[in-house]
């Protein structure tokens, strides 16, 4: 079925991004907007814009039931959820099913699949892809025998958790019990799921993601992977491909794996398969899937010259997967840096307000996503992303010269922003070899306190 | 009516927060004129003048109405409060909740919204005559946008 209007259901750079791809397919767009985004630039550039509630997400970009309403009442076939807020909800994908809107993404249930991170786990063990060594304790007596057979230091994982959120770390495993009831209580709070499960511990480990479409039918390619190492307490801030370093063999087992995994839920769509890389074992592990387009496509993009946003809704306008994996040719190097409203010098503090000036960087393989122009409002309800951007060259050393070059081009006036910190990474020698663990910024700031003190 | 600094304040930060670079409020005896310049909101003027009007007009910074202007100067919006699907009648073919010249009270429901077969209440949030229905029966409404206006009493 022809996809002929889609309903936007997101804001920011990512909503800026859906629209022009749309507009490039002669799709007509309704954007889905918050009363604090009337006066966006998606707003202004969409075909029609409906204010769906208050400036909190929780009144308005996170309500399923209205996102679905405002669909079906101005006429739109499609949905696309970008990333963040119902992306990743079940509950919307399963309103769409049920009302007849395609809901450009996967299954409800195969959200649901990988949702739940002791299932999603299930499934990888199933589909013969690594994971860490670790799982569910049935009992405090099992969670003992296990804690002892993976060795210290171990994670305690809540099953409703993800991202970096609802991990223990248990260096003796003598503490193990009390941080297992521990865990436990606070992933009930958080959560709603006190569940939590063991899992080795890995101390210098790579972030390492493959990007894959399905066909919803049980074809999945790949476009590769990207590194993103560069975080600061699990958020990602600098992301590329390829990931560097990696030997061909680990390389090409680390893309089959995430194309095992996709495949066996028979994924729909654009997906992406996190793994954790153990630099002491030479190993992978799965983490999770992201069942969604991720900040980070862009850089996946301009190696391999796939429009995913366009495959995404080609795929779940039942065309199917119009690429083979043949067909996909990396050529290059990509990096990508996430530019927040954020105050680097004050904790990373975010940095809402009007944007008085706003001169982003252009020229040979650079790519600006962002949905911030001059006189732009960055409002504090939500996430502090103003722009990626994003350079392209024949090898890692042309992209990192051009993203340094484009860092220092790019002027913000009116609010605080991450800048000077990425042109800071940028010139980092452990930076520029590549290949770095997540321990990476930890180790910088330190670097960076020493010399402010010297 | 007299404004307190504090009142001005939360103007102004409704202001700022509003996708709207001005702002006129006239209450009794008081007009309050603001307008957006660099670096934020500031008051430019204050006046006072006497006028034997004794009815509250307000000029919200709200989405802007999308029809036309009020035919009654002293008509208040009432603002939808949902997204969703407008009914005027309880049931189809039954009477409308209310009609132009209906007297209501804040609590008077004057229509439905539905949100995926949710029915939810509107009503009219002030007490006074009803002036002009904005919003056609069956018909997709935003968040924001005004239904019907009321003359307060």
């Amino acid at each position: 079925m022809p996809i002929r209007r889609i309903l936007i259901a997101n804001r920011g750079e990512i909503a800026l991004r859906i629209l022009r791809t749309c507009q490039r397919l002669g799709i007509e767009t309704v954007l889905a907007a918050s009363e604090a985004d009337l006066g966006s630039e998606p707003a202004r550039l969409a075909d029609r814009t409906l204010c769906i509630g208050p400036a909190p997400s929780a009144q308005s970009y996170l309500k399923p039931e209205t996102i679905v309403q405002a669909a079906l009442g101005s006429g739109c076939d499609a949905i696309h959820p970008g990333y963040g807020f119902l992306s990743e909800r079940a509950s919307l994908a399963r309103l769409c099913e049920d009302e007849g809107v395609i809901f450009i993404g996967p299954t409800s249930a195969q959200i649901e699949a990988v949702g739940d991170k002791l299932r999603a786990r299930a499934e990888a063990i199933a589909g013969e892809v690594p994971v860490a060594p670790g799982g569910p304790a049935a009992s405090l007596e099992d969670a003992v025998a296990m804690g002892k057979e993976i060795g210290a230091p171990l994670l305690v994982k809540a099953v409703g958790g993800g991202g970096g959120r609802g991990m223990k770390l248990v260096e003796d495993l003598a503490e193990l019990p009390q941080a297992l009831s521990m865990a436990s209580a606070e992933a009930g709070a958080a959560f709603g799921d006190e569940r939590v499960y063991l899992e080795r511990f890995v101390s210098r480990g790579r972030h390492v993601e493959v990007q894959v479409l399905g066909d919803g039918a049980g074809r999945v390619i790949h476009l590769g992977e990207r590194d993103c190492s560069v975080q600061r307490r699990y958020q990602k801030l600098i992301e590329e491909t390829p990931a560097p370093g990696l030997s061909d063999d680990f390389r090409a087992a680390i893309r089959a794996a995430g194309v095992r995994y996709a495949e066996r839920l028979d994924y729909r769509g654009a997906g992406t398969v996190e793994f954790l890389v153990d630099l002491d074992r030479q190993a992978f592990y799965f983490l999770e899937m992201n069942a969604r387009i991720q900040v980070e496509h862009p850089v996946t993009e301009e190696v391999s010259g796939v429009d995913l946003v366009a495959e995404q809704i080609a795929i779940a306008a039942g065309e199917g997967l119009r690429l083979a994996q043949a067909d996909i040719r990396l050529q290059g190097a990509a990096i990508e840096c996430r530019i927040n409203a954020e105050d680097p010098s004050q904790g990373f503090q975010p940095s809402p307000g009007t944007v008085r000036e706003a001169r982003w960087p252009s020229g040979e393989g650079i790519r600006v996503d962002t949905h911030i122009v001059s006189g732009s409002r960055v409002p504090p309800y939500y996430d502090s992303l103003m722009a990626k951007i994003i350079a392209h060259g024949a090898d890692r050393a042309e992209a990192l010269a051009r993203l340094r070059k484009a860092i220092a081009e790019t002027h913000i006036e009116g609010i605080k922003t991450n800048l000077v910190f990425h042109a800071e990474v940028l010139a980092d020698p452990e930076f520029e070899a590549g290949g770095m663990d997540t321990g990476f910024l930890q180790r910088f700031f330190g670097r960076k306190a020493a010399l402010a003190e010297a | 009516m007299s404004l307190t600094a504090k009142d001005v304040a939360e103007i102004v930060r409704l202001l700022e927060e509003s996708s709207f670079d001005e702002l006129e409020l006239e209450s009794g005896d008081l007009k309050l004129s603001l307008r957006r310049g660099e670096g934020g909101v500031a008051p430019a003027t204050v006046s006072r003048e006497k006028t034997k009007v004794s009815e509250p007009a307000v000029v919200a910074a709200k989405p802007a109405p999308k029809g036309s202007a009020p035919t009654d100067p002293n008509a208040v919006d009432v603002p939808s409060p949902l997204l969703g699907i407008f009914y005027r009648a309880p049931k189809p073919g039954e009477a409308p909740f209310v009609e132009i010249g209906a007297k209501v009270e804040a609590d008077t429901v004057i229509g439905i919204i539905e949100v995926m077969k949710l029915m939810n209440s509107v009503r009219a949030g002030v007490a006074g005559e009803v002036t002009e229905i904005l919003a056609g029966n069956a018909g997709l409404v935003e968040y924001g946008e005004a239904l019907i206006r009321v003359r307060p009493t």
